[in-house]
């Protein structure tokens, strides 16, 4: 960190430090966080929801998807302090009292991951794909989860879990 | 990374005040660019951020023959107007065929327009030679690894590329930038608002510093205008264009009576080509004179080893989504 920015004489901006009210999965947390610090390591870092994975942390893996006033986003090119206010879902607000949530069972029955590390983004992703209502066929499903990549290849078994959450049987 | 002091601006004329008045400050928006090349990258390092995310410059609204977008209004809210379904197809086409779901949800109309006209050497400060960067530093990418850079516009001092999708189809359109400056509002088409590199890589647009894009004016083309925009690339999604072109044809009996045509992945900037316009402008639709406009829009090409390819692609890219938008009766 360069606090003179390598100009002699340069003095560091005098309020780096800023307040915001984070909402996540209902709950709110008043936190006093540096300016820099994205919404993605908020979460892991002060609110301990890890479930939310730390990829590439340059916004070409999907990994750090999360729901943003129901939105998908990606929490690592988000500055926390942008979401002040704002309503924040993550893998951990997913479950329901009754168990878990359609497309987290749809995952498990059909295999949908390998290592499991682009599992919540793979998730979060998906949910906000039905809800946009892209799950027509299996190239749209393809062409509007393109954002989360998995490296292990589980893609075929990806697509039969969210095609099969969307109440579809078989593959178009 | 350099510190920054984070400010949420609550209207437009404080927003341009506070980044008018001081040259370290800059606007922060959808942020994929911004956040990106700043907190990953150390390649901006603006000391203070002012947030606009909360102006009101979200709407999308139509007025007779024009759709004015709001600055803010984002990659997927544009995408799913009624107006750019029905009359601006090739507009949606281009908006879908950028990025990802989640940065369409989060990058905003004003921040894809003033994207950075980048490459990987722009974005690595640990390599020294960068026009855009650092003034007469010297380019890397001439000599290094190219194939994600630019062939028009180029030239010797910088290969960057804009990376827009939308701006393609925007440029051929005439779309209208509106802007807000600290003392006035003034309007510029977006074929006028690109700054080519010469021997300044690192002016990309007129701005001034502190001038606030606020919304983009989106000319309807006529009705039964024929439109397309194809995107080709190395991978099927996500993934930026090694070529691209937005072409919209107004079509009677046959013959082509206007034609708008720009050409995107190959270009310093969202490149419009009136050449191949000229070419078509009162021809019938067919092989041979496709050729010929693809033949006029990639001249004086600049290359490198990396990105010669470029130029046939380009051209057999333009062909293609003018056989597609005529019906294949090329």
């Amino acid at each position: 960190m360069a606090a003179t920015n390598g100009r002699p004489g340069h003095q560091r901006p005098a309020f780096t430090q800023v307040d915001l009210t984070l909402s996540v999965n209902g709950s709110s947390r008043r936190l006093r966080l540096d300016s820099r610090v994205t919404l993605l390591d908020a979460l892991r870092d002060e609110l301990g929801l890890t479930g939310t994975k730390k990829g590439c942390n340059q916004g070409a893996c999907g990994a750090c998807t999360v729901l943003a006033d129901g939105k998908r986003v990606l929490s690592c090119l988000t500055l926390a302090a942008q979401c002040d206010g704002r309503e924040v879902t993550t893998i951990e607000g997913l479950s329901r009292d009754d168990g878990l949530h359609p497309v987290q069972d749809a995952f498990i029955r059909h295999d949908g991951f390998q290592c499991g590390f682009c599992t919540p983004g793979q998730i979060m992703s998906a949910v906000a794909l039905l809800a946009e209502g892209r799950a027509g066929s299996d190239a749209e499903i393809s062409e509007f989860m393109s954002g989360n990549i998995c490296r292990c290849g589980a893609y075929p078994n990806i697509v039969a879990a969210i095609r099969e959450a969307a109440g579809r049987n078989a593959g178009i | 990374m350099q510190e920054f002091e984070y400010i949420r601006a609550d209207d437009a004329a404080s927003a341009v005040a506070l980044v008018s008045g001081d040259p370290r400050a800059q606007y922060l928006a959808g942020g994929t660019t911004q956040v990106d090349l700043m907190l990953k990258d150390g390649v901006l390092e603006p000391e203070r951020l002012v947030d606009i995310t909360r102006l009101p410059l979200r709407e999308i609204t139509r007025d007779g023959d024009v759709l004015r977008v709001g600055a803010l209004a984002t990659m997927e809210e544009l995408a799913a107007d009624i107006t750019v379904a029905q009359r601006l197809p090739f507009v949606r086409e281009a908006l879908l065929a950028g990025a990802s779901t989640q940065l369409r949800n989060m990058a905003t109309i004003g921040g894809n327009v003033l994207q950075r006209t980048r490459c990987r050497y722009f974005r690595d400060p640990a390599v020294a030679a960068c026009n855009k960067r650092l003034p007469r530093s010297g380019c890397a990418a001439i000599s290094g690894a190219a194939r994600m850079h630019a062939i028009l516009g180029a030239n010797e001092h910088c290969i960057a590329l804009h990376a827009s999708d939308l701006c393609v189809p925007l440029v051929a359109l005439d779309a209208v930038a509106h802007i807000q400056g600290p003392g006035a509002h003034r309007s510029v088409p977006l074929t006028e608002f690109y700054i080519v590199p010469g021997d300044r890589p690192d002016l990309e647009n007129v701005l001034r510093h502190g001038e606030l894009v606020t919304a983009i004016d989106i000319p309807l083309p006529p009705l039964g205008t024929r439109s397309g925009y194809l995107k080709v690339r190395d991978r099927a999604s996500y993934e930026f264009a090694l070529t691209s072109a937005a072409v919209a044809l107004e079509i009677s009996d046959g013959t082509i009576a206007r034609a708008r045509v720009a050409l995107g992945g190959v270009g310093t900037i969202p490149w419009r080509a009136p050449e191949a316009e000229a070419v078509l402008r009162g021809a019938r639709a067919g092989a041979t004179v496709f050729r010929a406009a693809a033949d006029a829009a990639i001249h004086d090409a600049f290359t490198v080893p990396g990105t010669a390819f470029k130029v046939e692609l380009a051209k057999r890219t333009l062909v293609r989504i003018l056989e597609t938008v005529t019906g294949g009766s090329g």
